[in-house]
């Protein structure tokens, strides 16, 4: 570089720069928020959904699973499985878990209650509602 | 070294050693359990294998950190460390608690472990990359406060230069940044867009500036190149760094339910990310070329220079593959992801912790360089680790493509399970080299162990 570019130059630069980009970055996030209940379906983040994402972090899910695309790539994205499967399946899958089958991915079995599988499907019927400006592509996550 | 106190990195950096060679370790398992889908199960399930794999990797790095800012704060102020007592203290408070935090994942269900550890006091469990108890939270936050104390003490009362500056600015940022990890609403929209405050200003933020610190130092020392000129440089790549990244947290905002203004935001400054890391690559390419000595260590400028080339290729040029927003549809949440996190992390993090203990170890034991000999076999380390890196990248991004034709594009679009059993060669070929890697990772530790005489300056 040349030496008519000086390093005060050069970091007047960086903590202008950081500074700048720092404080828009915080203001796009208060428009975020500000946004934020027409998109996050809020409305329908009851009780029952609060305790099913509860049980969602306590069970690691998010370790095989992706949720709205974030996550781990081992199991399906559930961010839509409301929308896939529906309640009924979701309920029945998660309790025959492990399948057992020699060789296939196999998802523990979390011993959940009825309460608890009715939580965390409210939750699934929750995050489903998000508006994720349509994504994923298709149903298939 | 010149400093006494700087002997404190020493078992720092041999942690981060022994946490890297276990990550690697669990990688091999997961890996495996792509395609053995029932391997080590139910013993070691696959999100426990994944976490242990990913909190391994946090946590090496911030070993590796902490034993680089000890080592090159206090050389660059020009004084002993403030309190060499308290480094040791929090090392060894790091160190344990890191130890019963992968053991909690281990050994009890992670519910259990949730219920045992007061998650149902402040729930921050069960989010991916911050899954630690409560407890092991504020052991990081206490261990980095007490760092930060110590190291900030050293350069207050010592010479203060671009680089110790942007070293301490860089762990402040790590230190507050972390403190969003503690907060998790319920409403998961909120909860993913904070979570990224921790984990984007992480890794394309602050931890940027961890890393030009490392390599400007590490530069300094093994080229002889002007201090003026290399710290000129240190600005201008941090400096761009944050300039596009800050802003390029919103390429995690396209999908999450965050107003779709983030796709413009996000899209045009992420673009901007690779530009940092090239330069970095130019730096060191450039300070390498105009050296004043031939510095005895020449593993050390091979890792600097690999780093990089590596952190442009991982970080830049794969992040950029999939950063605009309309890629970013088709490839968000798939293997791809998974591919440039692989490389970036190895290119950017990994290799620059690697660069510091390269050049500090030897001088932490008493020797400039390590004996040719040692420095050989380190090198057949760096290309065995480095060229398989490039091809773990390389097929998982095969099966990304893959994977996101057949279960996102195809006319009769496949459900998961039915994609990933055609993507299954890719993650043979992954694994295999998977292999390859632990084979340079044994290398590069065995070399610490290698006699012979010493390396002179030519």
């Amino acid at each position: 570089m040349s030496s008519a570019f000086t390093k005060s130059a050069a970091r007047n630069i960086f903590y202008g720069g950081a500074v700048f980009f720092f404080l828009l970055l915080v203001g796009l996030s208060f428009d975020t928020m500000q946004t934020l209940p027409k998109r996050d379906n809020r409305e329908n983040l009851n009780e029952s959904a609060i305790r099913g994402k509860h049980i969602w972090e306590t069970r690691n899910c998010i370790g095989c699973h992706t949720l709205l695309g974030e996550g781990a790539y081992f199991a399906p994205e559930l961010g839509n499985v409301y929308t896939r499967r529906g309640p009924d399946f979701i309920k029945a899958w998660i309790q025959s878990q492990p399948t057992g089958v020699p060789g296939r991915r196999q998802m523990p079995n979390f011993n959940l209650t009825d309460a608890q599988l009715d939580d965390l499907v409210e939750f699934f019927k929750y995050t489903a509602g998000i508006d994720t400006a349509k994504w994923p592509p298709n149903i298939e996550g | 070294m010149k400093y006494q106190s700087q002997a404190v990195a020493k078992p720092y950096f041999i942690a981060a050693i022994g946490l890297f060679l276990g990550q690697i370790l669990f990688g091999l398992i997961m890996g495996l359990q792509y395609v053995v889908g029932d391997y080590l199960f139910p013993a070691i399930p696959f999100n426990v294998a994944r976490m242990v794999h990913t909190n391994l990797l946090i946590v090496w790095l911030l070993f590796g950190f902490m034993g680089a800012a000890y080592y090159l704060i206090p050389e660059e102020s020009e004084r002993e460390l403030y309190s060499p007592k308290l480094a040791l203290a929090m090392f060894w408070i790091f160190l344990v608690a890191g130890a019963a935090t992968i053991l909690g994942y281990l050994l009890v269900p992670y519910a259990t472990l949730a219920e045992m550890t007061g998650n149902d006091i402040l729930a921050t469990m069960g989010r991916e990359f911050l899954e630690q108890p409560l407890p092991t939270k504020v052991g990081i936050v206490i261990v980095a406060l007490a760092m930060l104390f110590n190291l900030s003490m050293t350069v207050l009362k010592g010479r203060k230069t671009a680089i110790n500056l942007v070293m301490l600015l860089g762990l402040w940022g790590l230190a507050i940044f972390f403190l969003f990890s503690f907060y998790n609403p319920a409403n998961l929209v909120k909860d993913k867009f904070y979570w990224w405050w921790v984990v984007h200003l992480w890794v394309e933020g602050v931890w940027e500036l961890i890393m030009g610190a490392m390599l400007a130092f590490v530069l300094i020392k093994v080229t002889g190149v002007d201090r003026e000129v290399i710290e000129k440089w240190l600005y201008i790549i941090i400096a761009m760094a944050l300039i596009s990244g800050l802003i390029g947290t919103g390429h995690h905002y396209y999908w999450i339910g965050t107003p779709e203004y983030w796709q413009w935001w996000g899209s045009v400054f992420s673009a901007m990310e690779p530009i940092p890391f090239f330069m970095m690559t130019l730096f060191a390419f450039n300070m390498v070329n105009r050296r004043r000595r031939e510095h005895p260590n020449q593993a050390a400028v091979l890792w600097a220079l690999g780093t990089g080339v590596m952190a442009f290729l991982g970080a830049g040029v794969w992040g950029f593959l999939h950063t605009l927003a309309p890629v970013n549809f088709y490839t968000h949440g798939s293997q791809i992801t998974a591919a440039h996190g692989h490389m970036a992390f190895y290119g950017a993090y990994a290799m620059v912790v690697l660069t510091m203990i390269s050049y500090t170890m030897p001088i932490l034991r008493g020797r400039e360089a390590n004996s040719r000999k040692a420095q050989v076999m380190e090198m057949w380390a760096f290309w065995l680790m480095t060229i398989a890196m490039v091809f773990i990248t390389l097929f998982l991004t095969a099966a990304g493509i893959l994977q996101i034709w057949l279960q996102r594009i195809a006319a009769e679009p496949m459900g998961f399970m039915a994609a990933q059993d055609q993507v299954a060669l890719f993650y043979w070929m992954r694994e295999i080299t998977g292999l390859v890697f632990f084979t340079g990772l044994t290398l590069y530790i065995v070399s610490f162990f290698v006699k012979g005489e010493e390396a002179r300056a030519s």
